[in-house]
């Protein structure tokens, strides 16, 4: 276990700094930061000072150890555009980005996992014909699209939700929530909705595959065969073999929402990370585009260790043995 | 009366092309601590016997026709929450594979205690006890360790030794064991079947032994059943069906009786292939391979006819069963 964990760590620094590598290359080659830091009419020499000031001068390795060691502390340097610290307008928007991403993808789990279950049980029931075809909907049409239904929709002509923004949020040290007042949590119905639809149904269906595919194996017709009640049959031993794909998926799916949440962001003028990241772009602002970069990675290998972890609470047989089958007959 | 009474049992699977018969008007009984083997060419329509006796015929399979009873009370239609307090309490079943018929994802002993758990009042402490006595049993060494191991920890044997143990953990009063030895190294065959004839004779219980190894037949059985193309061949005591077949299509099973463990010519005598269930010829079913045909059997089905201890479908033996 511990040296599973390890080894897990070990490969985790090892994509972080590859990363790392690929987000300062971007500092070197992607414009001078110079010229994007100073005006038109900043002499040569001003240039040059700023330059030597900031260790632009100094050897490669020497400027990246300085990038990394200081990204590690969460320093990513100041703003082109706006002359503040990164850090400080990631901690600004971050909140709103996870605390989106979170609910869509809980979202996502807590009906499409019994959606699935129900119509992988009731293959033929009518309500789960009803969940199939409204999930090919979900699947078929692109985010942003169900996005603007909605706000036609609920927005402009019911007007009982609102079409942007986060609503009232609340400060709890540096952590600004919206799961807290009503006004927040309303405006967290539709992009939440729009943002974690499409891993609804896909999870939906996954679940559903997986279920009628164990549920034809020869240990489920074993513990009927035993005298199992349908519940143990269909959620002890069934549900749980399904798990393994299901928490892969979701593992993948959770890293792509929170880097699908651009679109939604900008559909519903959501104050998070995505927007941040969008006008970096346009802005050429390299350090908020490396610090972005960095911090998706640093989601993607976190959620890659949770979902490691969770295969090794689940499936005994992917567990690092001592010793297994022992003798014959 | 019987322990187990089939009547006129009939299993349809509706498919595209129209129902096809799996089991065609089968009946037959098994008493209280008798083993009944069961044996014919693959495809015959001895698993859906089986599965039809325990509830577990998996759809579009259905029974269309007949009774299954258990003392004499009727078991084929009950809704899936009486049936499953008989299944694994009264009848249990052994699949044929060892390797897939326990759950990955559980201990050995978890497994146990929740069957034994299902169908008694023990105690989760209780249960446990039960289980390491089961695991003794049925022979497996160092159960105090091995009770907390995972299924892909043990060898295909040793796996069977624990389907048979979860098979037997309430002491049902039937086994349906459908070829629980095909899937196993030939060279612990002998020993799986041995101890599965053990257990059965120490606690009473009857089996039903789906095979299509004529040798194990031979060592196990009180009576056989032959099945061919959905029907009974014949019915008999082992000694009268080994020694003395009555229906031509046994005494081609009989050609030779391999010895256990070696399936090298198993049921390999008879000319031709059992036909597929959407072409059954009219008549009797064996009509092609028969070497005693007459024009009678292209034309007319024989129906299971009484003989002194058993049955027999075929016309060479009317007379005789007109006589009992
Ligand atoms: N789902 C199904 N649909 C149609 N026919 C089936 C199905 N399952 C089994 N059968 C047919 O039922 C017959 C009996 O099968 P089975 O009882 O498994 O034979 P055995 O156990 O004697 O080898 C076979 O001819 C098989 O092809
Ligand atoms: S009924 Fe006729 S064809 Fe069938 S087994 Fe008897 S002799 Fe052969
Ligand atoms: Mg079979």
């Amino acid at each position: 276990m511990a040296a599973f964990i390890v080894r897990r760590l070990i490969q985790s620094v090892f994509v972080m700094f590859f990363v790392a590598l690929v987000a300062f290359s971007l500092f070197r080659y992607v414009g001078d930061p110079i010229n994007q830091m100073v005006g038109v009419e900043t002499s040569l020499k001003e240039r040059d000072a700023l330059r030597e000031r900031l260790g632009l001068n100094d050897p490669m390795p020497e400027q990246f150890w300085r990038f990394i060691s200081s990204a590690a502390v969460g320093d990513f340097g100041i703003s082109y555009q706006h002359k503040r610290p990164v850090s400080e307008m990631i901690a600004l928007r971050l909140p709103a980005t996870l605390e989106l991403s979170l609910i869509s993808a809980i979202l996502s789990l807590a009906i499409g996992v019994p959606m699935g279950v129900y119509t992988g049980l009731h293959r033929d029931g009518l309500l789960s014909k009803v969940f199939m075809t409204v999930s090919l909907v979900g699947i078929s049409l692109p985010t942003f699209l169900i996005g603007i239904l909605m706000i036609y929709l609920f927005a402009v002509k019911m007007t009982i939700l609102p079409s942007f923004g986060r609503g009232e949020v609340i400060q709890l040290g540096w952590w600004s929530t919206g799961l807290l007042t009503t006004s927040g949590l309303k405006a967290l119905i539709m992009p939440s909705i729009t943002l974690g639809l499409f891993q609804l149904t896909l999870i939906m269906r996954l679940v559903r595959s997986e279920m009628l595919e164990v549920l034809r194996t020869d240990y489920i017709k074993f513990a009927r065969a035993r005298g199992l009640s349908n519940r143990a049959v269909h959620f002890g031993h069934a549900l749980k073999n399904t798990m393994v794909p299901v928490i892969t998926i979701t593992g993948l799916q959770l890293g792509s929402i929170i880097a699908f949440a651009i679109i939604t962001e900008t559909v519903f003028q959501w104050p998070g990370m995505g927007k941040l990241f969008i006008l970096a772009i346009e802005n050429v602002d390299i350090p908020i585009m490396a610090a972005y970069l960095l911090m998706i990675a640093l989601f993607f290998v976190i959620i890659n260790l949770v979902v490691d972890l969770l295969y090794y609470a689940v499936d005994p047989r992917l567990r690092i043995e001592s010793g297994t089958a022992h003798g014959h007959g | 009366m019987a322990l187990l009474e089939v009547h006129d049992l009939v299993v349809e699977f509706p498919t595209r092309r129209g129902v096809l018969t799996a089991v065609d008007e089968i009946s037959l009984h098994i008493d209280e601590g008798e083993v009944l083997g069961v044996v014919g060419e693959s495809g015959a329509g001895k698993s859906m016997t089986g599965n039809a006796i325990i509830g577990l015929l998996e759809p579009p399979g259905r029974i269309a026709r007949g009774e299954i009873l258990l003392d004499g009370r009727r078991i084929d239609n009950l809704p899936y929450d009486q049936m499953r307090t008989i299944r694994g309490k009264e009848i249990g079943a052994i699949f044929q594979d060892p390797l897939t018929s326990l759950n990955p994802l559980y201990t050995v002993g978890e497994q146990l205690v929740e069957t034994i758990q299902t169908h008694t009042d023990m105690t989760p402490t209780q249960a446990r006890a039960r289980a390491l006595e089961l695991l003794i049993e049925v022979g497996i060494p160092a159960p105090e360790r091995r009770v907390d191991q995972y299924p892909h920890q043990f060898s295909g044997g040793m796996r069977q030794r624990v389907v048979i143990a979860l098979a037997l953990c309430v002491n049902p009063r039937l086994i349906v064991a459908d070829e629980p030895t095909t899937a196993l190294d030939v060279s612990i065959q002998a020993q799986i079947i041995a101890l599965l004839k053990r257990l059965c004779s120490e606690h009473g219980t009857a089996v039903m032994l789906v095979t299509h190894d004529m040798g194990v037949i031979a060592e196990t059985a009180d009576r056989v059943a032959v099945m061919y193309a959905g029907r009974i061949a014949e019915v008999g005591p082992v000694k009268q069906v080994v020694k003395r077949a009555r229906h031509p299509y046994t005494h081609g099973l009989m050609g030779s009786i391999p010895v256990i463990g070696h399936d090298a010519d198993r049921l390999t005598q008879i000319e031709g292939a059992m036909p597929r269930l959407t072409d059954i010829p009219t008549g009797c079913a064996f009509n092609p391979r028969c070497p005693q045909a007459t024009d009678r059997c292209l034309r007319d089905r024989p129906e299971p006819m009484p003989t002194e201890d058993g049955q027999v479908a075929c016309w060479l033996f009317e007379k005789e069963a007109a006589h009992v």
